[in-house]
């Protein structure tokens, strides 16, 4: 069953440039996909369309059902709710500490706070910072933080995880450790994950489907893995 | 029930907020506490001389002189017609034994001129008090012109020129107020912009995460409200212990009995509902609008 699907999308910018060309793609319930390519080809925009930070020029965007494109600015928070994000800068609100930050997607929309508790410390716990609930961000490692924004992102219980470098500005072991975490996720939630990376050894690692862009076109989508053997990065 | 919940913890985050965001909460609360302070002033300054005026056209009227023959029912009518005039609020008969005994009081040379003559050489009269002081000469020339009047006198020349400057500095001050307010409005208005531009990254953190648009403006509008309202404590206290303090140390008066002061109570408590009312306001105002530019609505 497919989740995604994007058909003939086209990406320009205000200011001319083409980010993406005639993309077609679809990704299926509980599949594990790297993006990867040059810087600026395309493949940030490629995640922007599916949160719907933003519209493509042309094309459609379904995801989970929704029709993306469509949805209305005001109304955006209800793709969101179904989608976790992590990023490679962590965007954790500063003020707030790991317990609140973590509950913030719930608390914000008004769930009770009998049914955050018991979800946030879960997913702390899956992330192994349970003992951590009262820390600010700014006083825990990259390695950490990264962990609270996964945490963020999964307390929703979504369907789907997109992570744009998460992996950017961590070390190589924790880079190994944030990756064993996202994958941990997506075969006992069944989360399906999108990832996009520069991180050659990672994908090599890992073994997925790895879908390559460049100048805004979809080069190469090789299954599951089959990267390793056709090319090293 | 769950709007319910978001409103209330919306009021909770914005009251830690405002705490966690010190040195801008600091930054904002000091300009609207320093713009109110002369609010206040630029109020009590121009409602004192409101009042000054006020009490001062108050004690504007017409004397109206009767002739020396007029019978009781003639004086009796012209009351009656006087007081249908528009203008016309109060007449009061001031008969001429009135006036020699305050005449009299008034200095003793005049008591002992009065007292040798036999009979009461003044005139009975009406004193005759107006709604509106700017129609003072057509309602006197109306009087003027009845039968029994010798004279309706009500200062002429003088009384314009007053008149012409208590609406001056009666405009003067509401255009100062109307002005200090705008300030007031731009400045808190800014600084709390700015606050929220340094904090524009938390609200792309929270649309990022799925919060509604109502949920994110909330706890900024709760706090533009908290801003606005610390930031006119110090200036309703300054405002009553400033105002009470110098009430009494003037004795109610500045230079004459002439040009009293409100009194303190309820006054400073009046003016003090007025500063709360333009710091919430404002503080709501500039927040909200802030966060909206940052929501793409």
């Amino acid at each position: 069953m497919k989740l995604i699907e994007l058909k003939n999308i086209y990406k320009t910018y205000p200011n001319g440039v083409t980010a993406l060309a005639d993309v077609n793609l679809e990704i299926a319930k509980g599949e594990f996909v790297f993006i990867i390519g040059p810087t600026g080809c395309g493949k940030s925009t490629l995640m922007k369309l599916l949160y719907r930070e933003e519209k493509p020029t042309k094309g459609n965007v379904l995801v989970g059902g929704i029709k993306v494109e469509r949805l209305r600015n005001r109304k955006v928070y209800k793709l969101r709710k179904k989608i976790g994000v992590i990023f490679q800068n962590y965007r954790l609100l500063p003020k707030k500490t790991v317990y609140e930050n973590v509950a913030f997607p719930l608390s914000s929309n008004g769930i009770k706070d009998s049914e955050i508790r018991p979800k946030v410390l879960k997913a702390l716990d899956r992330v192994g910072l349970k003992e951590k609930i009262k820390s600010f961000p700014d006083e825990l490692s990259g390695g950490e933080q990264q962990r609270v924004c996964i945490a963020r992102a999964i307390v929703n219980e979504p369907k789907l995880l997109l992570c744009d470098e998460p992996t950017g500005n961590l070390d190589p072991k924790v880079s190994k450790e944030i990756m064993d975490l996202i994958e941990s996720i997506n075969k006992k939630l069944g989360t399906t994950i999108i990832m996009v990376t520069h991180d050659a050894q990672i994908v090599n690692r890992m073994k997925k489907r790895v879908i390559s862009i460049d100048n805004g076109v979809i080069t190469k989508d090789i299954l599951k893995g089959k990267y390793k053997e056709n090319e090293s990065n | 029930m769950r709007a319910i919940r978001v409103f209330l913890r919306s009021f909770n985050e914005a009251f830690k907020s405002v705490f966690r965001n010190f040195s801008l909460s600091i930054a904002s609360v000091t300009c609207t506490t320093i713009t109110l302070i002369l609010v206040s002033i630029a109020i009590l300054f121009s409602y004192n001389v409101n009042n000054v005026t006020k009490k001062l056209e108050n004690e504007l009227t017409i004397i109206v002189y009767l002739e020396k023959d007029a019978s009781k029912e003639q004086t009796e009518a012209l009351e009656g017609r006087i007081l249908n005039i528009k203008n016309v609020e109060e007449v009061k008969f001031k008969s001429k034994d009135e006036w020699k005994f305050e005449m009299q009081n008034y200095s003793t040379t005049l008591n002992t001129t009065l007292s040798y003559l036999e009979e009461n050489p003044l005139l009975d009269s009406y004193i005759v008090k107006v709604k509106n002081v700017r129609d003072l000469r057509k309602t006197s020339e109306k009087i003027q012109k009845e039968e029994i009047v010798r004279t309706a006198e009500y200062g002429e020349g003088m009384v314009e020129q007053i008149i012409s400057i208590f609406d001056i500095v009666e405009k003067v001050t509401v255009v100062i107020v109307i002005a200090l307010v705008l300030v007031t409005a731009f400045l808190i208005n800014n600084t709390i912009k700015l606050t929220i531009f340094s904090r524009r990254s938390e609200i792309e953190i929270m649309r990022l995460v799925g919060t509604s648009n109502y949920a994110i403006k909330l706890p900024f509008i709760f706090e533009g409200l908290f801003l606005g309202i610390i930031g006119s404590i110090i200036p309703i206290i300054v405002t009553i212990y400033g105002y009470i303090i110098a009430y009494t140390r003037l004795d109610g008066h500045l230079f004459s009995n002439m040009l009293s002061l409100v009194k303190p109570f309820s006054f400073v408590l009046y003016v003090s509902l007025i500063l709360v009312i333009i710091g919430s306001v404002v503080g709501i105002f500039g927040s909200y609008k802030a966060v909206r530019k940052y929501l793409k609505v």
